[in-house]
């Protein structure tokens, strides 16, 4: 499978009066056709910055100060506003969080499909155009006559739905979905997440999926980014970060959901909070809250240490010079 | 048996919308909240949890049915007039959306004792502020915060400032509207934990609303799953996920994700049609009440 996207060594950066907020800090992965790649982190981590930088769709206070940006082949790190256009849409399109918003109000739900399908073929002839709306419709699981609908006659999944259908309009290869299924119910998020899986797998897109949730990031994804204090601290497949995650930022985000906890026992909460990116801390920013914490994570950042062929961890845990840590999500946490 | 301390029997609440369409947000829902227990209310958006609570809190006047608050009438005027204050301070109730249920321009100090001035009641602690840092305290922040304004704290901490101020009253019946859904899996733990804590060494009795089915299994010891304005299953927790009755629990059982990717794959995506909304709350295992049509 060819690589679709592929950023190495990225790092963003916003102007702001009190200085330098540092909100992606040297962000490396790839993902294939045909592949999901979720990232996870608490909010303010820089999850949506990553996406939006690779957008470019960053307000003009943020930089990207360092590293590249391929996709589909092409450098598209230093790109004009122009030319980015051009690839927006086509090359890559992003679904976002709240349907409710990324949709007019004002305009039939099949009209906007269209306008998105309009701009990527000007000269498309009207039949042509209603033809495509019809077929993007279905694709996402709605039937045609919807298009007359307005958002608000819509449901949340149903809008979702439609939002799906206008980023899919011209055929991209890669997908951007920054939280697509937060502002619905488990019943239709459940629906939306399949529907993401079969679009992903009939088109063979690159799906990049931010969540928080990491009961949807199971269902979802193929690979799993772990962010923290903007950087990936941990990246593999499903299955490695779910039954073999090294990372204790990992383990706190598994050990911290309700639906693992044992009964009678209260839950693991990670203490404190996330440092501000204004002054990154020296070292390892996840250090004040680790409780494995060892002496050289306040004084050096860890290196991504590879613990598989496709599993990576930037913890000093992993060091050989560290001391062995039993890792308290293994072992019995699935039963 | 612990005293029953909130009584709802029968309520409906209906909306008038254009045309002659009515909105039945809550169609004839009864049920009892006893002292020291925690009650989920769970169900998808627009199936009535809120509305109901409002009809709990004297917010919303129901169109049918009664509400007993220790025995009180609480929709009876002359009830509500005579017993006004107690029912407005040992009833206190956390919103979903702390960004919008904090005033933006009062400190944290002056939010969390505003209870107290508007219900004249002297702080125990010798002042307002004194007061407000022991509430902070105990939700788990410290007494730098009380200057702040409410846009300087994170989402978390907001919703500890407006759990602290709902403390402010020593209330001895909490409505939480979703106080959880917004915040991320390691906030969200701290404050299940502080939750969990009230209810076991305070003695607090929780009316807790969630759509995270997680959620409800790790806090409440009773739960009531509405769809389209009724309660379709009532049951104690453990009993409700490891034996669900109603079509529409086991389909909302089923669609939620658990963090397993292996269980995950294997699943099979969820069919989701409309359920039967007739019929009557049986009960057909010991405390656990499901709908069933009338045969």
């Amino acid at each position: 499978m060819p690589e679709l996207l592929n950023v190495k060594n990225l790092s963003v950066s916003f102007r702001t009066p009190q200085g330098e907020v540092e909100a992606v800090r040297d962000v490396s992965f790839s993902v294939k056709a045909g592949e999901v790649l979720a990232i996870v982190g608490e909010s303010g981590c820089g999850k949506s910055v990553l996406c939006k930088s690779i957008l470019k769709l960053l307000p003009v206070t943020a930089q990207i100060k360092s590293g590249s940006i391929h996709a589909d082949g092409m450098d598209i790190t230093s790109l004009s506003e122009r030319e980015m256009q051009k690839l927006r849409g086509r090359l890559f399109s992003m679904v976002f969080q709240d349907p409710m918003t990324a949709l007019n109000p004002t305009i039939p739900a099949g009209r906007q499909i269209a306008e998105a399908v309009r701009v990527h073929r000007p000269r498309a002839a009207g039949t042509e155009v209603r033809c495509r709306v019809e077929s993007l419709l279905t694709l996402v699981g709605l039937t045609p006559e919807k298009a007359q609908l307005y958002p608000h006659q819509l449901s949340g999944g149903m809008r979702q739905r439609c939002v799906m259908a206008a980023a899919l309009a011209s055929e991209p290869k890669i997908l951007f979905a920054d939280e697509p299924t937060t502002a619905l119910d488990v019943t239709v998020q459940a629906q939306i997440l399949d529907l993401l899986r079969e679009i992903q797998q009939t088109l063979g897109t690159a799906t990049v999926l931010v969540s928080h949730d990491l009961g949807v990031v199971a269902r979802a994804a193929d690979r799993v980014a772990v962010m923290y204090a903007g950087k990936i601290v941990e990246i593999g497949t499903v299955e490695e970060i779910f039954y073999d995650p090294r990372h204790p930022y990992t383990w706190g985000l598994l050990l911290a959901l309700p639906s693992l906890a044992r009964e009678g026992e209260p839950l693991y909460a990670i203490p404190g909070t996330p440092p501000s990116l204004l002054h990154p801390p020296k070292g390892d920013a996840f250090a004040p809250r680790n409780r494995y914490a060892l002496a050289i994570d306040y004084e050096e950042a860890p290196p991504m240490f590879q613990i598989t062929e496709t599993h990576f961890a930037a913890t000093w845990l992993l060091d050989e010079r560290a001391p062995p840590v039993e890792s308290p999500v293994k072992g019995g946490f699935y039963g | 048996m612990a005293e029953v301390l909130l009584d709802v029997q029968r309520v409906s609440c209906r909306f008038p919308l254009p045309g002659r369409t009515v909105l039945q947000a809550v169609d004839d829902v009864s049920f009892q909240i006893r002292r020291g227990e925690v009650f989920g209310l769970v169900g998808e958006s627009g199936s009535g949890k809120s509305t109901l609570v409002r009809c709990i809190m004297n917010l919303i006047r129901p169109s049918a049915g009664k509400i007993y608050y220790q025995g009180i009438d609480i929709w009876d005027k002359k009830q509500f007039q005579e017993n006004r204050k107690h029912l407005q301070t040992a009833r206190q109730i956390i919103f979903q959306d702390s960004t919008s249920s904090l005033n933006q321009r009062m400190k944290v100090a002056d939010i969390i004792s505003e209870p107290m001035v508007i219900h004249g009641v002297t702080p125990p602690r010798g002042s307002h502020r004194a007061e407000a840092a022991f509430q902070l305290h105990y939700v788990g922040l410290d007494a730098s915060y009380l200057d702040k304004y409410p846009p300087e704290l994170s989402g978390g901490m907001r919703q500890r400032v407006a759990i602290a101020r709902s403390l402010s009253m020593e209330p001895e019946f909490l409505v939480a509207d979703e106080p959880v859904s917004s915040l991320d899996v390691s906030i969200q733990a701290q404050i299940l934990n502080l939750f969990r804590h009230l209810q076991e060494e305070h003695g607090f009795t929780f009316l807790f609303i969630a759509h995270d089915l997680a959620v409800v299994r790790y806090l409440c010891g009773r739960a009531a799953v509405m769809y389209h304005g009724k309660i379709v299953e009532l049951a104690p927790v453990r009993a409700l996920f490891a034996d669900p009755k109603h079509p529409y629990t086991q389909a909302l059982l089923a669609s939620v994700p658990a963090p397993d990717p292996r269980r995950e794959r294997a699943r099979k995506p969820v069919e989701f049609g409309e359920f039967s909304t007739a019929g009557t709350l049986r009960e057909l295992a010991p405390d656990h009440y499901v709908l069933t049509e009338d045969c």
